[in-house]
Parts: structure tokens; sequence; C-alpha cells
């Protein structure tokens, strides 16, 4: 897993990277984001980071052979990523309401919804799949088919979920935020 | 990831309180009017620091072997240098642009 994480981090600089490279090249970077979208992004920042302790918790509870309080702490972590996926997918479509696409949006650089969506979409990807495979752990570590360690797994992989969103988020929306 | 170390409760929620303060501090920096260079300089600092608690103690890397570390850390940063390489080029593209305007 550690190895994956490393390959990931790195899929996810290149995408970062690429953000950078786009808008510095670009002279009308559009800062759209009103308080209420910031607001927003800070919740889901809160709650995918309560849902990483929830998984610390998890971790222990199984590596102390208490099973279902390790199952109810997984679930608690996959409600946590849930809870973000509503949050930034009602984020998404206000958006897409106010008429931003892949290549076309209100403001300025069309590349502005090419950067948002890819990057956000990546990490949202990353979080629903995270999402399955904790449910997938718990169901299995509740009829004790896997190990503490495959819950221990399982949590490696959602802290660096959370960690990836610890840049996005400053990077995405902190750097857009519309201040006039 | 054999020995699974469990790390004190107590320093885990310090830990989430300190994560929060800090994104709670990054929000209010959005705010103030400083240049777009030293507002980038210390939001990236300081997620740095939020990746660095997030995988020390809730990835426990701290407590793993010291060669865990070290395989993983140098090999990502040096990727990380790399990739910096091209940044320059995008500066001298909005330059390009201002010429044929």
């Amino acid at each position: 897993m550690w190895l994956f994480i490393v390959s990931d981090a790195i899929t996810f600089s290149a995408v970062i990277f690429a953000y950078g490279y786009l808008r510095l090249a670009a002279a009308d970077w559009p800062r759209p984001f009103v308080a209420a979208s910031i607001a927003n992004a800070t919740v889901m920042t809160f709650v995918l980071l309560s849902s990483s302790v929830a998984m610390v918790l998890a971790v222990r509870a199984s590596s102390l052979g208490k099973v279902s309080a390790a199952v109810g702490w997984l679930v608690a972590t996959a409600l946590g990523g849930i809870a973000f996926d509503i949050l930034h997918i009602h984020e998404w479509l206000g958006l897409i309401g106010e008429g931003v696409r892949p290549f076309h949006n209100p403001w300025g650089t069309p590349m502005f919804g090419a950067a948002f969506f890819t990057m956000t979409g990546l990490h949202m990807l990353h979080v629903t799949i995270g999402v399955v495979y904790l449910l997938v752990i718990a169901v299995g570590f509740g009829r004790r088919k896997f190990s503490a360690t495959d819950v221990e797994v399982s949590g490696l992989y959602w802290h660096f979920v959370d960690l990836v969103w610890m840049f996005i988020f400053p990077l995405v929306y902190l750097l857009s935020a519309k201040t006039a | 990831m054999e020995h699974a170390e469990t790390t004190g409760l107590k320093i885990v929620f310090s830990v989430w309180f300190g994560l929060l303060g800090l994104t709670v501090l990054e929000v209010i920096l959005a705010y103030r009017q400083l240049p777009l260079q030293t507002m980038l300089s210390i939001l990236m600092v300081l997620s740095v620091i939020k990746a660095a608690l997030i995988i020390a103690y809730f990835m426990h890397l701290r407590y793993e072997q010291p060669s865990l570390f070290v395989t993983l850390i140098p090999a990502l940063v040096f990727v990380l240098i790399m990739m910096t390489a091209i940044f320059a080029d995008s500066t001298r593209l909005a330059h390009m642009r201002s010429l044929v305007q």
C-alpha cells in the first residue's frame, strides 16, 4: 500500500503541477469562489479530517481485537466520505449551474473548468473508491475474514486521500477566493 | 506495517485539533490582501505541515522502521523537484502571449 500511495501521490502532484502551470501561463485566471463556497469547502475539510480520526480509532480498535467497535468506526469513516462526496457534488452542481464547463466558463480563461474538474474529480473518485473499500473491509472484518492488518492498510489509503485534499483545498479554493 | 503500534489517543486528538486549527488559519489567510506569491508560499508551508502530521501520526510512519521512511520520502521529494523543471516555461508562455497581442 505504501508503494501505491507514493505512486498515487506522484499522479496527484503531476495534476497539481499542471494546474499551477496553466494558472501561471493564463493572464485571467478566475477567482470565482464566494464566501458560501469557501465555507462549504471548509466544512468538507473538517468532515474529511474527522473521518480520518474515526479511521485511526477503527485501526486502534481492530488491533486491540474489538471487532464491533472497529466495524462501527469503519462505517463512521465511510459515512464521513459519503458526506464529503455529497457536499462536493452539491458544489459541482452549483458551478455547473453558473455555466462552468471543462472548456468554457463565464469569467476568464477556459482552462479553469478543465483544471478544476480534473483535480477535484480525481480526488472525488478516490474518496468514492475509498468509501467502497472501507465498507468491504468493514463487512469482511466483521465476519472475521480480514485481519487487523487489512484494516490498517485500508487506513493508510484513507489518510492519503485526506492528505491530498490538504493540498487541493488551499490551491484550488483558497487561492481562488472572491475577495472583492 | 507488521507491528501495529497504537498511537496514544491523546496524541491523535491533539493532532486532529492541530489540523483543524491550521485549516482555520488558512481560511483566514485567504481573505488577507497578500501578494499571490506570499500567500502561495504561506499556504504551501502550512499544507506541508498538515501533510507531515497526517503521515507521521495518522499513518504512523513515525513509529515504523526508519528504512520505510528512507525508501518512500526522498524518492517522492526528488520527483517533485524534477517536476518543477517545467515551471519557468509557463511564465515564458504568458510573456509570449502578451507579445502576440
